[in-house]
């Protein structure tokens, strides 16, 4: 099977040909560095993303960013949300602080992006 | 005439950077690194990292880190040398003039109206949305039509929700990261309408932005009503012809109550002109030399106010040249030889620097930059000067959303014997 993707690893976007055969990527084309290649195996086997979300901080008129740390499996994305928006956080949450260890079940640490004092 | 009570008032600064985001930050920071000591940032905002603070999303940081942060990380890198620094930066203090002289009026609460007197000043003031005034679109002046970037504000930095069924006008890159962040935060966004048959934004903002979300990227198409007695109810789009014009009959009907207008970033220049100093038409920006001065001496320009970037590492690093050419102008160092003038020519709009001096003694590499004025697949930029190709450089793909960026070679610029030099792509 051919399948065209954009490379999302830098904004230069180079567009990829991609050959999978029997679940596995057999060819790459298109890829103006190393990381097109890894991403073209990625994307089209296990997609994954990063995750990013503003979350409420109790007693505090700003939320703090969060991130995963990782990019997560694609397919996890709302769940993720989910568990991020009941999280009650209390202040003081400091960058890279772990607001959500292990959100769902992918071993994976939401970290705080900004300080909220 | 400032009377002898005022002159007495007067701060001398070796280097005033004027706005303390990424461009305003780099600069300080490439200036006290330079050897300036008596140096001052001046931020508008209370807080340092301009337009970052509200970009919660990963994709920064790529270039200059080798990683992958969020808008606040990368800020906060910036912050953290700033104050390694000790570099002074008066937050919550807007400029409200500049002179070709270098005289430069702010005010804050704090210390109220403050005069300087400036060696060298860096114009880093960014940029802004254009408004929905400026598009003329009709229909009602019902509520629920925001800008992207004050929904991403309301939404990431004081934590309110702008709506909850929202179309988006216009695939710039904020319009496409609101789209994710909206549906993210529980909204239903319905479609992202796109009058150019292209889209403004990065390939990965429409990859990971609307494909992931199944958001469908209505391309030539616009809206050509708002509907709503108090708060936005619905709108109505249209396809549109080769002139952008409406075509009757194509007309499609969305229930919703929020649009958020993406319809480009103007660089916020009002300083700028005060200060006499030259803009171009093509980057609305200021016409600068490969050292980043403006036409006017000592004044220097970088980041989103000298033409819209779509990557802060691009930024910073135009920034940095900046800072470290106004360190050298107040330190004496001058540079002698002789400018041409960098033109556009087929398919480049906006190239940077618009003067390019042709240094007597070493030469340096330039970066140029300029945005393809459409889309082009497998096309070749060529540099030429005086009839004489000086350089060629082929690329898969230019296309409107994304700023084209080459080096020019010391051995290609001592090549150059004419006024000018014309970019131009060729398909």
């Amino acid at each position: 099977m051919e399948r065209q993707i954009t490379c999302i690893n830098c904004p230069v976007g180079c567009r990829l040909q991609v050959t999978i055969e029997n679940g596995q990527v057999t060819r790459v084309e298109g890829h103006g560095c190393k990381r097109g290649e890894t991403y073209a195996h990625q994307e089209c086997i296990a997609p994954a993303r990063m995750v990013t979300a503003a979350v409420p901080v109790a007693d505090r008129n700003i939320p703090v960013s969060v991130k995963t740390r990782t990019p997560i499996p694609k397919e996890k994305i709302f769940a993720c949300m989910k568990q991020l928006a009941v999280l009650s956080l209390k202040a003081p949450v400091y960058m890279g602080d772990v607001v959500l260890s292990d959100v769902c079940d992918t071993g994976v640490d939401v970290i705080a992006t900004k300080t909220v004092e | 005439m400032l009377s002898n009570e005022l002159k007495q008032q007067v701060q001398y600064v070796d280097v005033l950077v004027i706005g303390a985001g990424p461009a305003g930050m780099a600069a300080a920071i490439a200036a006290r690194e330079a050897g300036v000591e008596n140096l001052l940032v001046l931020e508008r905002e209370e807080h340092m990292g301009g337009i970052l603070r509200q970009c919660i999303h990963n994709g920064f940081g790529l270039h200059r880190f080798k990683e992958e942060l969020t808008g606040p990380e990368y800020a906060q890198r910036d912050i953290d040398k700033v104050q390694e620094l000790g570099i002074e930066v008066r937050c919550g203090t807007t400029v409200l003039s500049v002179d070709e002289h270098r005289f430069v009026t702010a005010i804050s609460k704090e210390k109220g109206v403050q005069l300087f007197e400036a060696g060298a000043v860096v114009l880093a003031m960014g940029c802004r949305e254009r408004p929905r005034g400026a598009l003329g679109t009709p229909g009602s002046r019902c509520a629920g039509v925001y800008s992207a970037g004050t929904a991403q504000k309301f939404v990431n930095l004081e934590g309110y929700m702008p709506g909850k069924r929202v179309v988006i006008l216009g695939s710039g890159d904020i319009g496409l990261i609101m789209a994710r962040r909206m549906t993210l935060q529980g909204a239903k966004v319905l479609a992202c309408v796109e009058i150019m048959p292209y889209s403004g934004g990065l390939n990965r903002n429409i990859v990971q932005c609307l494909e992931d979300y199944d958001i469908p990227l209505l391309l030539s198409h616009t809206v050509v009503d708002i509907e709503g007695k108090d708060r936005l109810s619905g709108i109505t789009i249209a396809e549109v012809d080769e002139k952008r014009n409406p075509i009757p009959g194509t007309e499609q009907h969305f229930d919703c109550d929020t649009l958020l207008l993406s319809v480009g970033l103007i660089p916020e220049n009002e300083l700028t002109q005060q200060a006499g100093v030259e803009l171009s038409p093509a980057t609305q920006g200021a016409v600068v030399d490969d050292n980043l001065q403006t036409s006017k001496e000592g004044i220097f320009a970088c980041g989103n106010v000298l033409h819209v970037h779509d990557l802060v590492d691009f930024v910073s690093a135009e920034s940095f040249r900046a800072g470290k050419a106004a360190a050298a102008y107040v330190q004496g160092k001058k540079r002698q030889g002789r400018f041409v003038e960098m033109k556009d020519g087929n398919g480049v709009r906006g190239v940077v620097p618009q003067r390019l001096m042709i240094p007597e003694g070493e030469t340096e590499p330039v970066q140029v930059m300029f945005r393809p004025a459409a889309v082009y697949e497998n096309a070749t930029v060529v540099l030429t000067a005086g009839g004489k190709e000086i350089m060629r450089q082929r690329k898969r793909i230019f296309t409107p959303g994304e700023m084209a960026e080459l080096t020019l070679k010391p051995e290609a610029i001592r090549q150059i014997e004419s006024d000018t030099v014309t970019v131009d792509i060729l398909a």
